[in-house]
């Protein structure tokens, strides 16, 4: 029996689903129905595929870090260029899928949360390129970490809502998305940024970022012959990952790792880990999955340096691919991921998102320990500029 | 007959309607939310809703979110929600008691060992914001084992399809959420609530109450005639907020009474 999952009701076996407030239920029942429609049409397909390509400058090349990789003196690292994408990370590839599905759908405003806004400045990006009112909500916290991407958003012509509920992070922007919605329902497309959600998210965000994966597919044979002997990808919601590791999941000599964000240690407590942390299963943002929470069920605050991974959930797949065993799933630490950002700065001359840098580090962490014929594939999701505040900050530098 | 059918049983005999104020649980503390329910009822409320408090409150507009985040900073939790309904029945056996939330807390607990409670302690029924019929399997088998109503919320938005859907699961009354938006938003309108209900009514034969953006007794009275209940909440839970702990018994009686007042005439 082959891999085929969400069914019909968006279950990956016990993850995932609908758990909306019934407003929205028909909203999901109408994206559901209209991506179904869409996702095999000619048309729809070409249009996507040509804005890939003249659009975000697809497809993205898969670079052999050989400096990195022989100061190492293992595995050798490859990275998928998700970074040289137009706006600088993955997240461009899902808005514009979800933007052409909004303009087929006949809806003129468009709503995002964001966390370290890649994913704003994606959807600000595609609101423009089809003229649409664009609306984007993120964490107040988030606001001060990301300056550089609030006004990027700014500049695209979005308005960009800072959230002060909660612990003023991804999640509540969600929230507030999600009210936002469910207020608009009528006129409004959420554009959702990761492979989370209600049904039919998880599986519409993972269809539109497979493109990763599949381009790897072709790439890697062209390059060394063969297939690498493991993928690596961080995870906060999940959508850069399940992107690459999809199109690999059958590909059994593959290994698939997804890596979480560590924070503090896990055993801090202090971490956007949910499935490394061993979280239990939960209800939150239209899914279930494993979930951040104290023993009454409240979600409990994460942390992490990279506001991207700084999430208490994860997308449904994953949790059904930890379950499998066919993916594996770490955590690396905030002080890990800052020093594979260094790393990849000083030995390659590319600066890699705060987000990236936790696969990045895992692969530096594992690479040591194995021969160097051994090929390593990490997906650089996104680019660092937008962390140079983050990082200066950290450094102690003013800039 | 459970009390929320007697008690619906009854309103029609009076040719009433039913007055359901919402308040959270341990807000604004957890000592003076049985004073409020006993307040409520003593004020002409016939059905109550509890909240239980949740961090993360996705349907829920700034009123009602500010209410559970005061009830979770006094260590408010499903199990003491649970608790004050024991505390509650104890003076008030005849009122009807519906829990209110979202379903992570009860995920925690587990849904056999909540139902389980729900029984023990008096609660008649309870509605899951975030759980549709689609993912209410589970939920209701173990809520129908122990007798607990499953209350469900039907919108603007809701088809036909899915109206007799929930007529064939929920059980006590439904709740037709009046407008789309959040609790507490102000874009009410009338004449939508006029149209819908007869849709409800061909599919659905229990109560029908009817919330959100119910903000004054003028708007309370209106809705009542239109329907079988009305559902205030954020309205009474700005009075809570606005009121000091000395006064918030008293001034939140004398709001619901404003509100019996206007529905009964």
């Amino acid at each position: 029996m082959s891999y085929n999952y969400p069914d019909q009701q968006g279950h990956f076996e016990q993850y995932g689903g609908i758990y909306m407030a019934e407003t929205l239920i028909p909203a999901v029942e109408e994206l559901r129905q209209q991506y179904l429609r869409f996702r095999d049409d000619p048309e729809f397909k070409a249009e996507f595929a040509y804005e890939l390509k003249h659009y975000v400058g697809r497809p993205s090349p898969i670079y052999h870090a050989k400096r990195l990789s022989e100061s190492l003196g293992g595995a050798q690292i490859y990275l998928k260029r998700e970074d040289l994408n137009h706006t600088g990370a993955h997240k461009i590839n899902n808005a514009i899928g979800q933007a052409l599905l909004a303009k087929r759908m006949g809806k003129k405003r468009v709503i995002a949360e964001t966390g370290a806004g890649m994913h704003g400045v994606a959807t600000a990006t595609v609101a423009a390129r089809f003229g649409m009112e664009c609306i984007v909500y993120m964490g107040a916290e988030d606001i001060q970490r990301q300056a550089p991407n609030v006004f990027r958003m700014k500049l695209l012509g979005a308005t960009v809502v800072p959230v002060e509920s909660g612990s003023k992070t991804l999640k509540d922007a969600c929230n507030e998305a999600i009210r936002d919605w469910v207020t608009n329902v009528e006129n409004t497309f959420y554009i959702f940024g990761t492979a989370a959600g209600p049904h039919p998210y998880p599986m519409m965000v993972r269809d539109f970022q497979c493109v990763i994966g599949n381009e790897a597919r072709v790439q890697m044979p062209e390059m060394i012959g063969r297939q690498p002997d493991a993928v690596i990808a961080c995870v906060g919601g999940g959508s850069n990952a399940i992107g690459l590791f999809y199109p690999y999941i059958e590909e059994k000599t593959v290994q698939i790792i997804g890596v979480e964000a560590g924070g503090h240690g896990i055993a801090s407590g202090k971490h956007a880990a949910p499935l490394t942390g061993n979280a239990k299963v939960g209800v939150l943002h239209g899914n279930k999955v494993y979930l951040m929470q104290d023993e009454n069920g409240q979600i409990i605050e994460t942390h992490s340096i990279s506001a991207g991974l700084d999430y208490p959930g994860v997308g449904p797949e994953h949790c059904l691919l930890k379950d499998m065993g066919r993916a594996q799933y770490v955590a690396i630490n905030d002080d890990e991921a800052l020093a594979a950002f260094d790393s990849l700065c000083r030995f390659e001359g590319i600066i890699p998102a705060l987000e990236s840098s936790h696969a990045l580090a895992h692969a530096m962490k594992i690479a040591p320990t194995m021969s160097k014929d051994k090929v390593l594939l990490v997906n650089l999701s996104g680019r660092g500029d937008k962390d140079m505040n983050t990082v200066a900050r950290i450094k102690g530098i003013t800039l | 007959m459970s009390r929320i059918d007697t008690a619906f049983g009854k309103l029609k005999q009076q040719q009433r309607k039913a007055l359901i104020p919402f308040i959270t649980a341990g807000d604004p503390s957890q000592q003076l939310t049985v004073p409020l329910m006993l307040g409520l009822v003593a004020a002409g409320a016939d059905v109550l809703e509890l909240g239980v408090p949740f961090s993360d409150p996705m349907a829920d507009g700034p009123v009602i979110q500010r209410a559970s985040e005061r009830a979770l900073k006094n260590g408010m939790s499903l199990r003491g929600v649970l608790g004050m309904v024991a505390e509650f029945r104890k003076q008030d056996t005849t009122t009807p008691v519906v829990l209110m939330g979202y379903g992570n807390p009860i995920e925690a607990m587990g849904w056999e060992v909540f139902a389980q409670r729900c029984a023990e302690v008096g609660v008649d029924g309870v509605l899951t914001v975030d759980f549709p019929p689609e993912e209410s399997h589970e939920a209701f088998e173990h809520l129908q084992r122990h007798n607990i109503a499953p209350i469900f919320l039907l919108a603007p938005t809701t088809n036909e399809v899915r109206i007799a859907q929930v007529a064939k699961l929920a059980r006590g009354y439904v709740y037709y959420v009046s407008l789309k938006g959040v609790t507490g938003a102000g874009n009410l309108d009338l004449s939508a609530i006029a149209q819908k209900i007869p849709q409800l009514r061909k599919h659905i034969q229990l109560p029908i109450g009817v919330g959100f953006g119910i903000r004054d007794a003028a708007t309370a009275k209106a809705v009542s005639k239109l329907c079988d209940g009305v559902v205030v909440g954020s309205r009474i839970v700005q009075e809570i907020e606005n009121s000091g702990e000395k006064n918030v018994v008293a001034n939140v009686g004398k709001l619901v009474k404003e509100l019996r007042i206007a529905i009964d005439q």
